[in-house]
């Protein structure tokens, strides 16, 4: 099984097909992490760069994470450029990783479309761990990886998204990914933070948080950033917790197995209050665990093209 | 005396929507007959049959980037590129570095102008100093150093207080107003349209009502002060409906749409590719549809290129790092026949008229047509001619245009300024 594609930019060009092919091979490499030695030779001797315009920790040590697993070398670049002035072009860095023997590069870049220039720019390929508000492929496949293990079934299930719509790439990758799996897509928030005509992916639009809802077998929970506060885009943390902040009383509007996910890292007591972030019906942990495994099996896919013999 | 006959092209004149196959002998700097059948001996004859020839074009909104930007083009590229897409004169905006906001940078202009141009150059001075929007710029002594027009283009005089006293001072040295409709609060750090496709992308959105809130306040102010204003770069459905009733109320309110505005959607952005990032950005397809509408009924009285040029490097870089602009002057003519003409919008005469008459009544140019007596400025256009855009072919020295690769129909093949071929590709 292969993946017929270079890189891994975002779930909108990637077929259902693609994503099964990942999904799957997944679960072999979650099969490797549950064992006492967890690490397989797989990418020996290959070169796994991480390349971060952004800072993150909780993405960059999952990849870094994955590497060691596949036995394949690391190596951490953060770049702090931010305007067209100074430091070295992303063009010009691309050049160099390749002339330094790359297999493969992990990029976060706050800028949509960069993780595109990148792959343009080098035969190399290249995953993108977020690029500004455009995609977040990595976490999607993780989120559909949890829901599946959990629910078995993707399509049908009827998966809400809670928060700050316009400026989360999770929200727009887990929308494609969603609907080519055949779920059906709600998204809840207020409408200064839900982007123009986004009721054409194929999504519910509500403003009103009980009433999305209700009868759902998700609960997708996005961090808020309190710098939008300071933009205008709603009056105060503490009003947008009144309206959009889920509690126990909302869980019970939603189906009784439902699943509370976030893309993490929460702010307990905000968007999501402290009993719910641990509670049972929470999977905000195996987010974390299976995001080790994706990882893993798109590193293995795309530097190794699935070949199973080598 | 030298003399040129052009035999046997299609004569365009603006103003009647007629085509006449005539002939043109030009004495000098002049045009000194149009007939048919022109006799006379010891000529340059050239054959133009099927070839039409048109006014000299004037380009009203042009960035020649000097002073200070020169890596980015020059007078002398910037004049070259006018010649070689049929533009006789072009009139350039003032944010340079530094900004032409005083009459001895207009006359420090004028004479690189004298210099290197190869077409005709008319300065257009700022309406605030340092373009910031706070106070007004000598606009009168600029005036008398042989500005046409005044503008902020680029940014925005957010100050309405201030666009207002601009107008009534303007309209005292008789010089339009043009105007760069933008709220900025509204535009924020957007760099494409706000629309399905910002939402796709994750770009930053500007929505259409930056621009439209604007084309209202300066209506608003040109209906008050009675001054002229001219639109630059029109781009939404909102704002060519707000300049259409203007002009009903016979306010006194011109405006100019762009060959890539009318050319192509907000879709093209889905590329990431930074050739399409623009001011304003490339629009939705129900805009561009309103945008070709107003170029139908008159609304839009002129085509301008905001040819904007950007070093590669400058635009070798992520979306949102990357200036705005376009390369527009060397793909203009091919756009207006592919985009306009040939689709039955506009007519060649009506085309010309928006490249000529019309943008030399706006500046108040004694200029735009074809004429026994008159300066010979004129250009020579193939409507047949297929070819494929070349960035690295451009003389201009911004290669960034967002019609690379593309395979467009006619071109203008020759260029005469002042009775001069200044560019022949015949």
């Amino acid at each position: 099984m292969s993946l017929a594609t270079k890189d891994l930019l975002g779930l909108e060009n990637l077929t259902q097909e693609n994503i099964e092919i990942i999904l799957d091979n997944a679960k072999s490499m979650k099969e490797v992490l549950g064992r006492s030695i967890k690490k397989v030779p797989t990418l020996r001797g290959k070169l796994v760069v991480n390349l971060f315009y952004e800072p993150s920790t909780r993405t960059k040590s999952s990849f870094s994470l994955a590497a060691k697993r596949l036995s394949a070398d690391g190596m951490s670049l953060s770049a702090k450029r931010s305007s067209v002035v100074k430091g070295e072009s992303l063009v010009d860095t691309a050049r160099t990783l390749r002339a330094l023997g790359a297999d493969a590069v992990v990029m976060r870049h706050g800028v949509p479309g960069a993780a595109k220039l990148l792959a343009e720019t080098i035969d190399i390929p290249v995953l993108n761990a977020g690029d500004g508000a455009h995609e977040h492929p990595t976490q999607a496949l993780l989120d559909l990886f949890t829901i599946q293990e959990r629910k078995k079934n993707i399509a049908g299930q009827k998966v809400a998204i809670v928060g700050d719509i316009k400026h989360s790439r999770v929200a727009r990758s887990n929308i494609w990914g969603l609907n080519k799996l055949g779920a059906e897509v709600r998204l809840i928030g207020p409408s200064t933070l839900m982007p123009e005509q986004i009721e054409d992916l194929d999504v519910e639009v509500y403003s009103d948080l009980e009433a999305g809802l209700k009868n759902v077998d998700v609960a997708y929970l996005l961090r808020i950033q309190r710098e939008r506060q300071d933009k205008g885009f709603f009056p105060t943390i503490k009003e947008y917790t009144k309206f959009y902040g889920v509690r126990e009383k909302h869980l019970k509007l939603a189906k009784e197995d439902a699943l509370i996910m976030h893309p993490g890292p929460i702010n307990r007591g905000i968007e999501i209050s402290s009993q719910l972030a641990y509670d049972e019906q929470s999977v905000i942990e195996d987010q974390v665990s299976n995001g080790v495994a994706i990882r893993m099996a798109l590193l293995y896919l795309l530097i190794e093209g699935g070949n199973q013999d080598e | 005396m030298s003399k040129l006959l052009l035999k046997g092209a299609e004569v365009v004149n603006p103003g009647n929507n007629e085509i006449k196959q005539q002939d043109i002998l030009i004495e000098d700097e002049e045009i000194a007959k149009i007939a048919s059948n022109i006799k006379v001996e010891d000529v340059k004859k050239m054959d133009l049959s099927n070839k039409l020839i048109v006014p000299g074009l004037i380009d009203m909104h042009v960035h020649l980037r000097e002073p200070g930007f020169e890596h980015k083009e020059t007078i002398a590229t910037g004049t070259q590129a006018a010649a070689k897409g049929g533009f006789t004169s072009v009139a350039c905006m003032p944010n340079t570095n530094p900004v032409l906001d005083k009459e001895t940078l207009i006359e420090g202009l004028n004479q690189k102008i004298a210099e290197d141009a190869v077409v005709n150059v008319y300065p257009i001075g700022a309406i605030t100093k340092g373009s910031q929007g706070k106070e007004l710029a000598e606009i009168g002594s600029m005036s008398q150093a042989g500005i046409v027009a005044v503008s902020d283009d680029g940014n925005a005089v957010m100050n309405s207080e201030i666009m207002r006293l601009a107008l009534k001072y303007a309209g005292d040295f008789d010089l339009p107003v043009i105007s760069h409709c933008e709220d900025e609060n509204l535009s924020g750090d957007g760099v494409v349209h706000e629309g399905y496709y910002s939402t796709v992308t994750g770009l930053d959105p500007i929505p259409a009502s930056s621009e439209e809130v604007m084309v209202a306040r300066d209506i608003a102010l040109a209906r008050e002060t009675n001054n002229p204003v001219h639109i630059a770069h029109i781009s939404t459905k909102g704002a060519v409906q707000l300049v259409r009733d203007a002009k009903k109320q016979g306010i006194p309110v011109t405006c100019e749409a762009t060959p890539h505005h009318f050319s192509l959607t907000d879709q093209a952005i889905t590329s990431f590719s930074t050739a399409t990032k623009v001011h304003p950005p490339l629009r939705s397809k129900e805009d561009v549809q309103a945008i070709k509408e107003g170029l139908e009924d008159g609304t839009i009285d002129v085509i301008a290129t905001d040819h904007a040029p950007h070093a590669t490097e400058e635009k070798d870089v992520e979306y949102d790092y990357a200036p705005f602009g376009i390369s527009g002057l060397e793909t203009a003519i091919a756009l207006i026949n592919t985009e306009l003409v040939e689709t039955g919008v506009l007519s060649w005469p009506q085309a010309v008229e928006k490249l000529t008459t019309n943008p030399a009544s706006i500046l108040g140019l004694d200029e735009g047509k074809l004429k026994e007596g008159a300066v010979a400025n004129l250009s020579v256009i193939d409507p047949d001619y297929k070819w494929e855009v070349k960035p690295k072919d451009f003389v201009s020295k911004g290669k960034n245009t967002p019609f690379a690769d593309e395979e467009l129909k006619g071109q203008n093949i020759m260029t005469v300024v002042n009775g001069e071929i200044v560019y022949n590709n015949k």
